[in-house]
C-alpha cells in the first residue's frame, strides 16, 4: 500500500434513516497534505468528514456501508475505540467552541481527560500547543483568563491548540472561517499551510479561493457523491467534469 | 389618534395590575414585619419555648426547620440531580421516557397535603420510621425531586451541543464529557433550582403535619427519629391549639416573620447566583 495515504474511504455509504447521504465513496486522504471538501450546502461533505472521526454515530438513526481507514486499520472495526480515533483525528468545528474555562484549562482538558496528570508535562504542553496555534504571543501574559473572552479567531486558533496538545495524527477542519473576519481567515489559512508539514489535514469549505489557496488536493461533492477528485490545481484549472466547472466557476451552488 | 388613546388605556390598566400586586405583597410585608417584630429579641431566637409557649423564644423550631430542609435536599438533590442527567443525557427518546418525564411533571401538581398522607403511611408506619425528621425529610424530599429534576434537565439542555462536540472530538468519554463540562456549566441553574426548593420546602406545612412536627417537644432533637417542631407547622398549632391564644398569636406573628425573611434570604441568593452566571455567559 501507498505509504503517502494517511486514510481512505473504501465504497462509503451512509444514510440517516432513510436518506441516503453518501453514496459509494472512495477517497484517499494524504499524508502531511491538504484535502479540501467543496461542493454546495447538502451534498456530504460534513458528513463526510465527521465520518473520519466517527462524530457520525452520537446522531441517532443512521448507518453505515463501506469503511473508512487509517493507517491501513478500519477505523470503525469491532476491536477499534470510538474515543481513542477521536483522540487520533482531532476536529476543530465551523463556530469556535471553547468551553466556558481558562485558557489555560482549554488546553489542558484534552491531556486530563487522557489520564496525563503531570504538571509540569501539562505546562508544557499548552505553551508548545499555544506556540504552534500562533496564539502563544497574545495570551501568554492572561492563561488563566476566560477563553470567552478572546475574539472569534483568537478562539478558532485556541481550538486548534486544543486538538495540537492531544497529539492528534489528522485535523479536520468544518468550515473553521465561516464566522471569521478576513484578517482572521487568513492567520487560520497561514496556520494551516504551516501544520501540514507535521499533520495530514482535511477542511471543508464554502469558500473556492480558500480551497485554491490552502489546499493540494480537492474532492468535490455533489448531492452526496464524489464527483471529482484531485491534486487541486487540475482541479481548479482543467475539470474533467461539467459539473465541477459549472460550481467552480460560480454557475451553482 | 384612536390608536393612541387605546394604546394608553392598555398601558395604563396593565400599570394598575402591576400596583394591585405590589399592594398585595406590600400588605403582607407590612402586617408581618409591624406584627412580628413586638417579639422578635436575641432572647427569641436563641432561647426554648417557656411556660406553655407563651413566653422564651422559638430556637428549637428554627433548629427542627434547618434539619428537616436539610435532610430533604440530601435526599432530593442526588436523586433528582441523577434522574435528571439520566433523561437529559442517555435516555433514548421512546414512549416510555415520555411517560416517565410527563409523569415527573404531575408529581409537581400533587398536592401538598397528599405528599403528607404518603409520607404517613409508608414512611410512618410501613417503613416503621414513627414520626420524625427522618420520616418528615424524607416526604418532603419527594415533595421537592420533581422541581429539583425540571430545573436541572432545563440547566443541562441549555449547555451548547457545541462544547459537548468539542470534548468529545477531544478524546473524552461520554462521561467525562458530563462530568467535566456539562455539569460545571448548568452547575449555577441547578443551584438556583435546589435553592427554590429549599425555599418551598422550608415553607410547607401539610407534608410536615403527619410525618415529623411535634406542637411542643421539650429540648433540641437528638436523633434523625426524634419528633421535631418546626416554623410553619409551628405557626399553625399556635393558632389552633393552646391555652393563651393572645401570646400565643404574637409568637405566631414572630415565627412568620422569621420565615418570611429565611425565604426572602433564599431566593435573594438564588437571584444573585443566575445574575452572576448571566453575567459570566453575555
Amino acid at each position: 500500500m501507498d505509504n503517502s495515504i494517511k486514510m481512505y474511504a473504501d465504497e462509503v455509504n451512509f444514510f440517516y434513516g432513510k436518506t441516503h447521504a453518501l453514496k459509494d465513496i472512495n477517497l484517499n486522504i494524504y499524508k502531511n497534505h491538504v484535502t479540501a471538501i467543496i461542493g454546495p450546502s447538502g451534498c456530504g461533505k460534513s458528513t463526510f468528514i465527521r465520518l473520519l472521526n466517527r462524530m457520525n454515530e452520537l446522531v441517532p438513526n443512521t448507518s453505515l456501508l463501506g469503511g473508512i481507514y487509517m493507517d491501513g486499520m478500519d477505523i470503525f472495526g469491532p476491536s477499534v475505540d470510538a474515543v481513542e480515533i477521536r483522540r487520533q483525528v482531532g476536529m476543530v468545528f465551523q463556530k469556535p467552541n471553547p468551553f466556558p474555562k481558562s485558557i489555560f484549562d482549554n488546553i489542558s482538558y484534552g491531556l486530563k481527560v487522557n489520564g496525563i496528570k503531570d504538571r509540569l508535562f501539562i505546562e508544557e504542553k499548552v505553551e508548545w500547543s499555544l506556540k504552534k496555534a500562533a496564539l502563544w504571543p497574545e495570551v501568554k501574559d492572561r492563561l488563566h483568563d476566560s477563553a470567552l473572552r478572546l475574539s472569534g479567531g483568537q478562539q478558532q486558533r485556541l481550538c486548534i491548540a486544543r486538538s495540537l496538545a492531544v497529539e492528534s495524527e489528522v485535523i479536520l477542519f468544518d468550515e473553521p472561517c465561516a464566522s471569521l473576519d478576513p484578517i482572521s481567515t487568513a492567520k487560520i489559512e497561514e496556520l494551516i499551510t504551516e501544520l501540514k508539514k507535521e499533520y495530514t489535514i482535511v477542511i471543508v469549505t464554502h469558500n473556492m479561493q480558500q480551497a485554491a489557496r490552502v489546499s493540494d488536493y480537492t474532492a468535490f461533492f455533489l448531492m452526496g457523491e464524489l464527483i471529482e477528485f484531485g491534486k487541486t490545481q487540475d482541479i481548479f484549472t482543467k475539470p474533467n467534469d461539467p459539473k465541477t466547472e459549472a460550481y467552480i466557476t460560480g454557475r451553482f451552488g | 389618534m384612536k390608536g393612541k388613546v387605546l394604546q394608553n388605556i392598555g398601558f395604563s390598566s396593565l400599570f394598575l395590575c402591576i400596583l394591585t400586586t405590589l399592594f398585595f405583597l406590600g400588605t403582607i410585608i407590612y402586617f408581618i414585619f409591624s406584627r412580628g417584630i413586638q417579639v422578635i429579641s436575641w432572647e427569641f431566637l436563641t432561647q426554648a419555648p417557656r411556660n406553655a409557649m407563651t413566653e422564651g423564644g422559638v430556637a428549637p423550631v428554627i433548629v427542627g426547620t434547618f434539619y428537616l430542609t436539610l435532610g430533604s435536599m440530601l435526599f432530593a438533590v442526588p436523586l433528582g440531580l441523577a434522574c435528571a442527567i439520566y433523561l437529559c443525557e442517555y435516555s433514548p427518546k421512546s414512549f416510555v421516557v415520555n411517560i416517565i418525564r410527563i409523569s415527573i411533571n404531575n408529581l409537581a401538581g400533587v398536592p401538598s397535603v397528599v405528599f403528607g398522607l404518603f409520607g404517613l403511611s409508608v414512611f410512618v408506619k410501613l417503613f416503621g420510621f414513627g414520626v420524625s425528621i427522618l420520616s418528615g425529610s424524607l416526604t418532603l424530599g419527594i415533595l421537592a425531586l420533581p422541581l429539583i429534576i425540571s430545573a436541572s434537565q432545563e440547566a443541562l439542555v441549555a449547555v451548547p451541543h457545541s462544547i459537548r462536540e468539542a470534548s468529545l472530538s477531544l478524546g473524552a468519554s461520554k462521561w467525562q464529557t458530563i462530568k467535566r463540562i456539562v455539569l460545571p456549566t448548568a452547575l449555577p441553574g441547578i443551584l438556583t433550582g435546589v435553592i427554590l426548593s429549599v425555599g418551598r420546602v422550608a415553607g410547607e406545612t401539610a407534608p410536615i403535619l403527619f410525618t415529623a412536627a411535634a406542637f411542643y417537644k421539650r429540648g433540641y432533637p437528638n436523633s434523625i427519629f426524634s419528633e421535631v417542631m418546626a416554623l410553619p407547622y409551628h405557626i399553625y398549632a399556635l393558632m389552633t391549639e393552646g391555652a393563651h391564644p393572645v401570646k400565643q398569636k404574637a409568637i405566631a406573628y414572630g415565627c412568620s416573620l422569621i420565615l418570611l425573611f429565611l425565604v426572602l434570604l433564599i431566593s435573594a441568593i438564588a437571584i444573585f447566583i443566575r445574575q452572576r452566571q448571566r453575567s459570566y455567559h453575555g
